[in-house]
């Protein structure tokens, strides 16, 4: 299978793999900036579903994106068992809540395979490749589709 | 420190620089002014010029050397300024702060009023077209690379490169004064223009160096011995000194064959003295009489950039500097001392004590919840944390604090070229120059003033014509106002002239579509039709206003700001802008308010009261409409829950509280929330960054509990309102006059 472009062959990359409505995914680690536990998060009006709102990350104020709910898998029920990622996209940081985050995941270019062109839901193009992990494959996840749409137009 | 550094501190004592410029030439203008302005005027000039010249800024140079020649003149009493050459001056004052501008900006544009002006002052100097010539050779001399050290690193290798026919050699014994560094001039400048010239090799004399004990930073011990080979003419040379004609000597030498390293014959008394004189001192046995080029180098270089970059600010100082004169000058004021500080490092600093504000409302929220007394110790300490928090942050909010005084002045220029350009007269008269407001203010402050000062010349006074019709005089004037006024800052834009013309605003607005064309608006209305976008009253586009930016921008502008902008107006009086400004931009009071279950801020400065109303106050208006009624008059009531839509369709009763909001836009609005709970300074923090605009909501603030509360936008939650926006309007109309007694 063709290899996405945005990796070459001999690129060794980390990714952190996680859940969402059920499915994995995975982020290239170098855009996660930690890991929290949910918390309840201040609601904004007029906001798309799939943004539940913001949350205070010691004194910067960040939105809080549903991934299930902005890939289309369907609204998550938040608990503190949930996981929020805090994840920067270009000059701007979110955190996605998601199920749970799994493992960091080491492989080469080679490894990623490219992503049938096929979006989820609305979001074509956001898929950039997958990979092959013990249970099944992991999905990585292109930056763009994790900001709350206000900011997907300037992004 | 790296060449982009250099030019940032060379545009910030511009700054510096061409405020006292403007300042000196305001007074020169006024009659006020003393030798000592015409002085200040001249240095700032001549600073500026040279720093220019550094930069390899041309125009910039071209144009501070002639306005220098006329300073000069008016300096030596050669020339005794008329009327006219005064406002030359002044008008070259402005070119200048404009050519810095542009240069700032990285533009070589030439500003169209300047042929005019150099023209002007061509013929004030006496010397127009000798002069023009010497400003051309100024400009090359100026045209060299700046700081360029390289020529002297380089000059190592061409070290024994013959000597060619045809070539000249100089000698050149430069004796530094102690005025060397104070003037602001930089050896190490000279020296890579000679180098530019010809083949240069420099010999430096350490023997005046004193004791470490006795060394004054701010003097130059050093002297030198240049040669210079090359096809070079003694003018050219003499022009890289044209401003250390005192401080050297310079001797053609017929050998061209001449070694440069031979001692160069010993001028200058002070060298021959020490000659003479003994080795007094261990430090200077030790410094060898012949040192080797690299050791020269490593030494300019240490010796002369420290004093140059203390000394570069001096020209505003330089007279109590020097002892002697600054007793005889005892009556000038002393000059304040400022400390230039990068403004990141402010904002991280008020950051962190916004943060300090936070973690104390945590600490007492959490120390209140375990139950304690609030006369326990720990509870009035705690008072005395909240206390000293508040005064830090108040300190650490007046470093950004910045007088409006260079923001009226930049607006000075703006009237005058502005009057100029369309052949009125036109006086700005400021008032409350020393009102402090935030730095970010003062910066975004500038577009938004500049063009609404424009749009006062050019539509708001009239023309000389109209002026003595109606018996005014021919000068119009313009007031600038700041003051404080509770927490605020207003700022008020004052013209005599013939004030809104009503008539023509609504036909306009009628012709756009703006408004119905059977549209019945009050006066306070049609005025604020202004700010509506889309909007411009300039019958024929002038190039100063009407560019298709209109009043809209400048309302958008200052409600960026968290600002107001009002206007009123009378018929044949003049036109009054009023901008109201909170003090800072990162903190704030606010209400705490509960909503549908959330936790909100309100603005404290648009909340007029709060009510708990009586449940025969609360009027059905409409399907679902309600209306307050509050002595005699009639308020919309807007669930805030729904209109945020947190909640829809909840009731409004009267176990709601209601808060009465001010909105600049369309009166009085109550909005119903379920509880407030608090009234505090909230640490303002924007969504913007990682969020987006969202409709009524400004901005978050994080709570004691170290959640985040959204702050509401007042004048956006009545847009949001839609319908309710007409239904406001109607009640205005039917309540006319009432509405505003009850402010």
């Amino acid at each position: 299978m063709a290899r996405p472009q945005q990796w070459s062959e001999d690129d060794v990359l980390e990714f952190v793999t996680l859940k969402a409505g059920g499915q994995s995914y995975c982020i290239e680690i170098t855009q996660i900036r930690e890991i929290r536990r949910w918390s309840p998060v201040t609601a904004l009006p007029q906001a798309e579903s799939a943004v539940l709102g913001v949350m205070n990350l010691r004194g910067a104020v960040i939105p809080i994106v549903d991934l299930a709910a902005r890939l289309g898998l369907g609204k998550c029920d938040a608990s503190p068992r949930h996981v929020i990622m805090v994840v920067a996209v270009g000059d701007k940081t979110v955190g996605l809540l998601v199920d749970s985050v799994s493992e960091i995941l080491t492989v080469s270019g080679e490894q990623i395979c490219e992503a049938p062109a096929m979006g989820h839901g609305d979001l074509p193009n956001s898929i950039l490749g997958l990979i092959s992990i013990e249970e099944g494959m992991s999905r990585i996840l292109s930056p763009s589709v994790l900001l709350p749409s206000a900011l997907r137009e300037v992004a | 420190m790296s060449r982009d550094d250099l030019k940032a501190t060379f545009f910030a004592e511009c700054e510096d620089l061409l405020e006292q410029l403007s300042e000196g030439s305001q007074n020169m203008i006024a009659g006020s002014a003393d030798d000592d302005t015409v002085n200040a005027i001249f240095r700032a000039v001549h600073s500026i010029k040279g720093a220019a010249g550094a930069f390899g800024l041309e125009n910039l140079v071209t144009f501070a050397h002639c306005f220098e020649t006329v300073l000069d003149r008016v300096r030596s009493g050669e020339l005794v300024p008329d009327t006219d050459a005064l406002h030359t001056i002044l008008r070259s004052s402005d070119m200048l702060a404009d050519l810095v501008e542009l240069a700032q900006a990285d533009s070589t544009e030439i500003p169209e009023a300047m042929p005019a002006i150099l023209d002007k002052l061509n013929e004030l100097s006496g010397t127009a077209a000798e002069d023009a010539g010497d400003a051309a050779a100024d400009m090359d001399f100026f045209g060299f690379q700046p700081l360029v050290l390289d020529p002297l690193g380089e000059e190592g290798d061409e070290h024994t490169a013959p000597a060619q026919a045809g070539e000249t050699c100089f000698r050149i014994r430069l004796t530094a004064s102690s005025d060397l560094f104070r003037n602001g001039h930089d050896p190490v400048l000279l020296f890579s223009e000679l180098a530019m010239l010809g083949h240069l090799e420099t010999r430096c004399d350490l023997s005046a160096l004193p004791e470490a004990d006795a060394f004054d930073p701010e003097r130059c011990y050093l002297n030198w011995d240049l040669t210079l080979r090359g096809q070079v003419t003694e003018d050219a040379v003499r022009d890289v000194f044209m401003f250390l004609e005192d401080l050297c000597q310079i001797e053609a030498v017929d050998d061209p064959g001449a070694d440069g390293a031979e001692p160069v014959p010993d001028l200058s008394p002070p060298s021959v003295a020490e000659e003479t004189a003994p080795p007094q001192v261990q430090f200077r046995a030790a410094a060898p009489r012949e040192t080797p080029p690299a050791p020269i180098e490593l030494a300019l270089g240490a010796e002369t950039r420290a004093p140059v970059s203390a000394e570069t600010r001096a020209p505003v100082a330089a007279e109590p500097v020097n002892p002697a004169k600054g007793a005889a000058k005892a009556a000038s004021p002393v000059p304040q001392t400022t400390l230039r500080v990068d403004p990141e490092r402010v904002d991280r600093l008020i950051n962190t004590v916004g943060e300090l504000i936070i973690n104390q409302a945590v600490i007492a929220q959490k120390l209140q919840e375990t139950g304690l007394a609030s006369n326990s110790d720990i509870m009035s300490d705690l008072d005395d944390y909240q206390y000293l928090a508040r005064e830090l942050q108040e300190g650490v909010m007046a470093i950004r604090a910045q007088p409006v005084k260079p923001l009226f002045q930049r607006m000075q220029r703006i009237v005058r070229e502005a009057a100029d350009k369309l052949g009125k007269e036109v006086v700005l008269v400021a008032e409350g120059e020393g009102t402090e407001i935030d730095k970010t203010l003062v910066e975004r402050l500038a577009e938004p003033l500049t063009h609404m000062i424009r749009n006062a010349v050019d539509h708001g006074i009239e023309s000389a014509e109209k002026r003595i019709a109606a018996g005014k005089p021919v000068m119009g004037t313009i007031r600038l106002s700041a003051a404080h006024r509770s927490g605020d800052v207003l700022i008020e834009i004052a013209d005599d002239g013939a004030g809104l013309n009503r008539k023509r605003i609504l036909e306009i607005a009628v012709s756009k579509g703006l408004v119905p064309a059977d549209a019945k608006l009050s006066e306070p209305e049609i005025d604020n039709l202004l700010f509506m976008a889309g909007f411009s009253t300039a019958e024929k586009v002038t190039n100063l206003s009407g560019r298709g930016v209109g009043m809209d921008v400048v309302k958008t502008a200052i409600t960026m700001l968290g600002g107001k902008v009002t206007i009123s107006s009378r018929p044949g009086e003049g036109t009054l802008f009023s901008i109201s400004l909170p003090l800072t931009l990162a903190v704030m009071d606010g209400m705490v308010i509960h909503a549908a279950g959330q936790t909100l801020v309100a603005p404290l400065s648009s909340v007029l009261e709060t009510i708990r109303p009586r449940p025969q106050d609360i009027v059905p208006y409409g399907r679902e409409g309600r209306l307050l009624s509050i002595r005699g008059t009639y308020v919309p009531i807007v669930h805030l829950g729904n209109l945020l839509g947190f909640t829809c369709g909840d009731e409004i009763s009267s176990e709601n509280i209601l808060i009465l909001i001010r909105s600049e836009r369309s009166g009085h609005v109550a909005l119903a929330v379920d509880e407030i709970s608090d009234q505090r300074q909230v640490v303002v923090k924007s969504l913007e960054g990682n969020y987006g605009v969202i409709e009524g909501i400004s901005a978050a603030t994080i709570l004691g509990d170290g959640r985040i509360a959204l702050i509401i936008d007042t004048d956006a939650i009545l847009t949001l309102a839609g319908d309710l926006g007409r239904d406001v309007a109607l009640i205005e109309e039917m309540q006319h006059g009432k509405t505003a007694a009850m402010v």
